[in-house]
C-alpha cells in the first residue's frame, strides 16, 4: 500500500498530480522510469511515468490524465488514502550524457513525463530548451517548474491563448532554424505529436528520442502486450524502452495497437461505480 | 504379483466435459477418502521401490501411500512434506506419467498407482481437516527459532517458494521479493483456475508465512533494488528464481496485427487480472469467435481451454508435429479434446493475415511431414510447400519463452549461457556471483514445476550448509 502524501488538480476534472510515499522507488527512480499501479483488487495494472522523484523525502510524483476506468478511480482518491499496488521504477532510464543543446518537447500530459527527463538533461550539464504545447493556456502543465532549470520554455497553444498559436512542431521548427547545433530532441506526448516531431528532425539528422505509451500488463517483459516495432524488430516497451529512437519507430503500428481495447474500455468506464462499489 | 489379480486404478471423478467447458471450476474433482484408500491399497509396497527415484524431489511415494492406506492423512502428509513443499500443487500439475508413475512397478500393466492423485488427496485432506488445521496453526510455535541468518529469494514461483520453505524451516529469516502483486509465479499468472485453483496456491503460501517467510510484492529486483544491494543490505545469500517469462514470437509477417497475443498475455489477463470477470474486473479481454492456438505444450493447452471457456465458438490447436510429439501433459491434451478443442497436426504457421483494418482474419499455415528424429529425439517436421489459410480472429502464441530479462540486464556480471539463462554449478546451484544461487526456469529454460522445486531445494540445502543452519 502506498500513501498519497499530496494531491492536487492541475486541470480540474482532467489532470491530477499526486505525490506518493514510496521510499524504495524514489531511491531508485531515474528520469525515464515509470511505475505500474493498481487501485483496487479487481483493478487493472496501468503504467504512469515518474514525473519527479525525491529520494531524500522518499516520494515520487505522478501526473495523469483522466481517460478511463483506472485513472478515474485514481483521481477519486484523496490525500492520506492509499493506492493498492505501486510497482517500480520500471523501464530503462533515459540515457543522459552531456551533449550540449537538447530540446525537450512535451504535449498534453506528456509534459509531466518530459519534465523528469528535461531535469535529468539539465543535471548532466546540457542546455535544455523546453517546448510545450496544449490546446489552450488552461491545459498547460509545468510551465513554471520547467522554467526553473530550462534555458528557455517555448509555449504553443492551438488557440493562441498562450505562446505562439499552433502546434509544438511549429515552435520546434522555428527553434531548430535558429539553433542548428541542437544535439538531441526528446519528444513525449500523443503518438501523432511524437511522429510529427520525428518527421521534422529526420531530414535534419538530429537524434530524436520518443517515449512510447504502448498498452502494458505486467511491465516486466513477461506478456508482450507492449511490443512495438523499432527498426523492423519487435521490442518490448516496458523493458527495452519506453524510450526509443524516434526515427526507427513504426508509429502506424503503435497507433493501431493502442486502439485494441477501445470498445471494452468504454464498456468498463460505463460500468464504473455500477459494477463494483 | 500375478497380473490378473491387479485391480484397476480407481478412476478420478471429473466434471462432465460439456459442463466444464463453460466454467472455470476445477476439472478433476479429487478422490473421496474411500477412493483414496482403495487406490492406496493397490500399492505393492515393493521392497525396492523405483517410484521415488522417478520423482525429481524424491517423494517417498511408498512411505506416504502406506500411511494413506491406513487412513493416516497426517502421517502421509508428513512424509510428502519432508521433501515436497508444494504437494497440493504437484499432485495437480506434475507430469506423473513421465515421472513417478512411469517408474511404478505396475506401469507395464498400464495401471500404475495414481501417485499424483493420491498426493493431491493427502494435501487437500490435510489442509481442510480440522485436526490438521490445529497442527497448521501450531506450526508457528513449533518452527525453528529464527537465527540471525537472512536469505532473499527473488521471484515467487515454485523454485523460490521451495527454497524459502526449506530455509525457513531451518530457522533462517527469509524474504521473498516478487515483482507482481501476487505470490506464486506461473502457478498464479499462467496455470488456469480449472487446473490449479488459486486457493490451493494461497494455502501453500499461507503455510510458508506461518513458517516465518516474509513476502514482499511489487518489488522488482534489478529495478526497485539491485541484486548486489540485497547482499550489501545484510542478506547473506540470495536465491534467484525469476523464471522464463519472456514470450517468443514466431517472427512471421503480421504478428503485430490486433488479435495476435502471446499466451502469457492472454493467460495473465485471464488468471492474474481476472479478465474473465470483465467488466466486474477492469482488465479487458481479447474476445475471439474462432481461436487458433500455436504450440503443443501445457501453455498451448491452457490457452485453448481458456478460450473455450470464454465463449469461443471454435478453438483449434495448430502444431507442427503430431499429437504423439506434443510436450504437454497427456492428461491435459485428453481433457482439451474431450472439451471440444480441435487439434490440427503437422501444420506450421507462416503468416498472419489481416482484414485490411489492422485486425487478424486468418492464419496461413504450411503442411508438414515428419522426418528423422532430431536432437530432442522427436521426429523433425519438414515443410512441404503447400499452404492453407485457417480463418481466425484471435490467435494465441504459445511457442516458448526466454529468460525473464529484468534482473539479468541489471546484473550483467551474472554469467549466462548462450541462450541467456543463468549458469550455475549443477551440484550447488551457485552462480558466478558468490552466495548468489539460482534455479528453476531461469536456469533450465521453461521446464516443470517439480524440476523448479528440485532446484530450489538443492540450492537451499547448499545455502543452509554454508550458513551453518545444518
Ligand atoms: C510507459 C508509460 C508511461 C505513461 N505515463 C503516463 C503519464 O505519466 N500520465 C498519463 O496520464 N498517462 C500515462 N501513460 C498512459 C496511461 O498508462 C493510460 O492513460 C492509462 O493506462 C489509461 O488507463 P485507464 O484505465 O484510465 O483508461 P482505459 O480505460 O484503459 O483507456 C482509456 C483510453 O486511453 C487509451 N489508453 C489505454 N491504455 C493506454 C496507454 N497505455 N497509453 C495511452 N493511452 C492508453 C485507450 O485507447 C482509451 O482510449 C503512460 C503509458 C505508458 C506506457
Ligand atoms: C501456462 C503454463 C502452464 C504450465 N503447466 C505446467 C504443468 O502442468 N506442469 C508443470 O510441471 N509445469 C507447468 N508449467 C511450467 C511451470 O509452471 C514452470 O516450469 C515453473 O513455474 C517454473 O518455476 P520458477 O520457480 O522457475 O519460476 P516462475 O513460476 O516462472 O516464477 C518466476 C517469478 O519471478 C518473478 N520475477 C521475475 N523477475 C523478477 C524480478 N526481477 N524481481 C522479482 N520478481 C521477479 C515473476 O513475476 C514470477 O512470479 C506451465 C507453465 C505455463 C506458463
Ligand atoms: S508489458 Fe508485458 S511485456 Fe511489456
Amino acid at each position: 500500500m502506498t500513501r498519497i502524501v499530496h494531491r492536487r488538480d492541475i486541470i480540474p476534472g482532467q489532470t491530477v498530480e499526486m505525490v506518493l510515499h514510496a521510499p524504495a522507488i524514489a531511491a531508485a527512480a531515474r528520469p525515464g522510469h515509470f511505475v505500474i499501479l493498481r487501485v483496487h483488487p479487481m483493478g487493472e495494472r496501468i503504467p504512469l511515468t515518474i514525473a519527479d522523484a525525491d529520494a531524500a523525502a522518499g516520494t515520487i510524483t505522478i501526473v495523469f490524465l483522466v481517460v478511463g476506468t483506472t485513472t478515474a478511480r485514481l483521481a477519486q482518491l484523496s490525500e492520506g488514502e492509499e493506492i493498492l499496488d505501486v510497482c517500480g521504477p520500471l523501464g530503462q532510464a533515459t540515457h543522459l550524457v552531456r551533449v550540449g543543446k537538447v530540446v525537450c518537447v512535451g504535449g498534453g500530459t506528456g509534459i509531466a513525463a518530459m519534465h523528469h527527463i528535461a531535469k535529468g538533461h539539465a543535471q548532466v550539464g546540457n542546455q535544455v530548451t523546453a517546448v510545450i504545447g496544449a490546446r489552450s493556456a488552461d491545459l498547460l502543465l509545468f510551465e513554471e517548474e520547467l522554467g526553473r532549470f530550462c534555458h528557455e520554455v517555448l509555449v504553443a497553444t492551438n488557440d493562441g491563448s498562450r505562446g505562439v498559436r499552433g502546434l509544438v512542431t511549429d515552435a520546434l521548427r522555428r527553434h531548430l532554424a535558429i539553433h542548428p547545433d541542437v544535439a538531441e530532441v526528446v519528444a513525449v506526448g500523443p503518438v501523432p505529436m511524437m511522429r510529427a516531431v520525428a518527421e521534422l528532425t529526420r531530414p535534419l539528422g538530429i537524434k530524436t528520442v520518443v517515449s512510447l505509451n504502448s498498452i502494458m500488463v505486467d511491465g516486466m517483459g513477461m506478456c508482450g502486450a507492449c511490443r512495438v516495432r523499432v527498426g523492423g524488430e519487435i521490442r518490448f516497451a516496458c523493458v527495452d524502452g519506453p524510450e526509443f529512437d524516434g526515427h526507427a519507430v513504426d508509429f502506424d503500428e503503435l497507433a493501431a495497437r493502442l486502439t485494441a481495447f477501445v470498445p471494452q474500455e468504454r464498456q468498463s468506464y460505463g460500468c464504473l461505480g455500477v459494477c463494483h462499489g | 504379483m500375478a497380473r490378473g489379480k491387479i485391480r484397476p486404478r480407481v478412476p478420478m471423478p471429473m466434471q462432465d466435459p460439456l459442463v466444464r467447458r463453460g466454467n472455470f471450476h476445477e476439472v478433476a474433482l479429487g478422490y473421496t477418502r474411500e477412493q483414496a484408500m482403495a487406490e492406496a491399497s493397490r500399492c505393492l509396497q515393493c521392497t525396492k521401490p523405483t517410484c521415488q527415484s522417478g520423482c525429481p524431489v524424491e517423494v517417498d511415494c511408498k512411505g506416504f501411500i502406506a500411511h494413506l492406506a491406513q487412513g493416516d492423512v497426517e502421517g502421509a502428509f508428513a512424509v510428502i512434506r519432508h521433501t515436497n513443499s508444494l504437494p497440493a500443487v504437484c499432485g495437480r500439475v506434475c507430469p506423473q506419467e513421465k515421472q513417478c508413475e512411469r517408474a511404478c512397478k505396475l506401469a507395464p500393466t498400464g495401471e500404475p498407482i495414481a501417485i499424483g492423485r493420491l498426493e493431491r488427496f493427502v494435501a487437500d485432506a490435510y489442509y481442510t481437516s480440522d485436526a490438521c488445521a490445529s497442527a497448521i496453526a501450531a506450526a508457528s510455535h513449533c518452527r525453528m527459532p529464527q537465527r540471525d541468518v537472512r536469505v532473499a529469494c527473488v521471484g515467487s514461483g515454485p523454485s523460490s517458494l521451495t527454497a524459502a520453505g526449506l530455509l525457513a524451516a531451518l530457522g533462517a529469516q527469509v524474504t521473498v521479493f516478487e515483482g507482481l502483486h501476487e505470490i506464486g509465479g506461473v502457478l498464479v499468472y499462467g496455470i488456469p483456475e480449472f487446473r490449479l485453483p488459486k486457493r490451493i496456491v494461497a494455502t501453500e503460501v499461507e503455510h510458508l508465512r506461518r513458517l516465518g517467510v516474509e513476502f514482499r510484492t511489487n518489488w522488482v529486483v534489478g529495478q526497485t533494488i539491485g541484486l548486489r544491494a540485497l547482499l550489501e543490505r545484510g542478506y547473506q545469500a540470495v536465491f534467484v528464481g525469476t523464471g522464463a517469462g519472456l514470450p517468443q514470437f514466431p517472427g512471421i509477417p503480421g504478428e503485430s496485427l490486433l488479435g495476435v497475443y502471446s499466451a502469457n498475455e492472454y493467460l495473465t489477463r485471464v488468471n492474474l487480472m481476472r479478465a474473465y470477470e470483465f467488466p466486474r474486473a477492469d482488465t479487458p479481454l481479447p474476445q475471439g469467435r474462432r481461436v487458433t492456438v500455436i504450440g503443443g505444450g501445457n501453455v498451448a493447452m491452457d490457452a485453448a481451454r481458456t478460450a473455450l471457456r470464454l465463449g469461443a465458438l471454435e478453438v483449434t490447436i495448430v502444431y507442427r508435429r503430431t499429437q504423439a510429439e506434443m510436450p504437454c501433459r497427456q492428461e491435459e491434451l485428453e481433457h482439451a479434446v474431450e472439451e471440444g478443442v480441435r487439434v490440427r497436426e503437422l501444420v506450421a504457421p507462416v503468416a498472419f493475415e489481416g482484414d485490411g483494418k489492422g485486425w487478424l482474419a486468418g492464419l496461413r499455415v504450411e503442411h508438414m511431414v515428419l522426418g528423422e528424429p532430431d536432437d530432442s529425439g522427436r521426429r523433425r517436421p519438414i515443410p512441404t510447400g503447400t499452404t492453407e489459410v485457417l480463418p481466425t480472429d484471435l490467435c494465441i502464441i504459445g511457442i516458448g519463452t526466454g529468460p525473464n530479462p529484468v534482473l539479468l540486464r541489471a546484473t550483467p556480471e551474472l554469467a549466462r549461457n548462450r541462450w541467456g539463462y543463468i549458469v550455475t554449478d549443477p551440484e550447488t546451484g551457485e552462480t558466478s556471483i558468490p552466495m548468489v544461487f539460482a534455479g528453476g526456469d531461469i536456469v533450465t529454460g521453461a521446464a516443470t514445476v517439480v524440476l523448479a522445486m528440485g532446484a530450489g531445494r538443492r540450492a537451499a540445502q547448499e545455502i543452509a550448509r554454508r550458513l551453518g543452519l545444518v
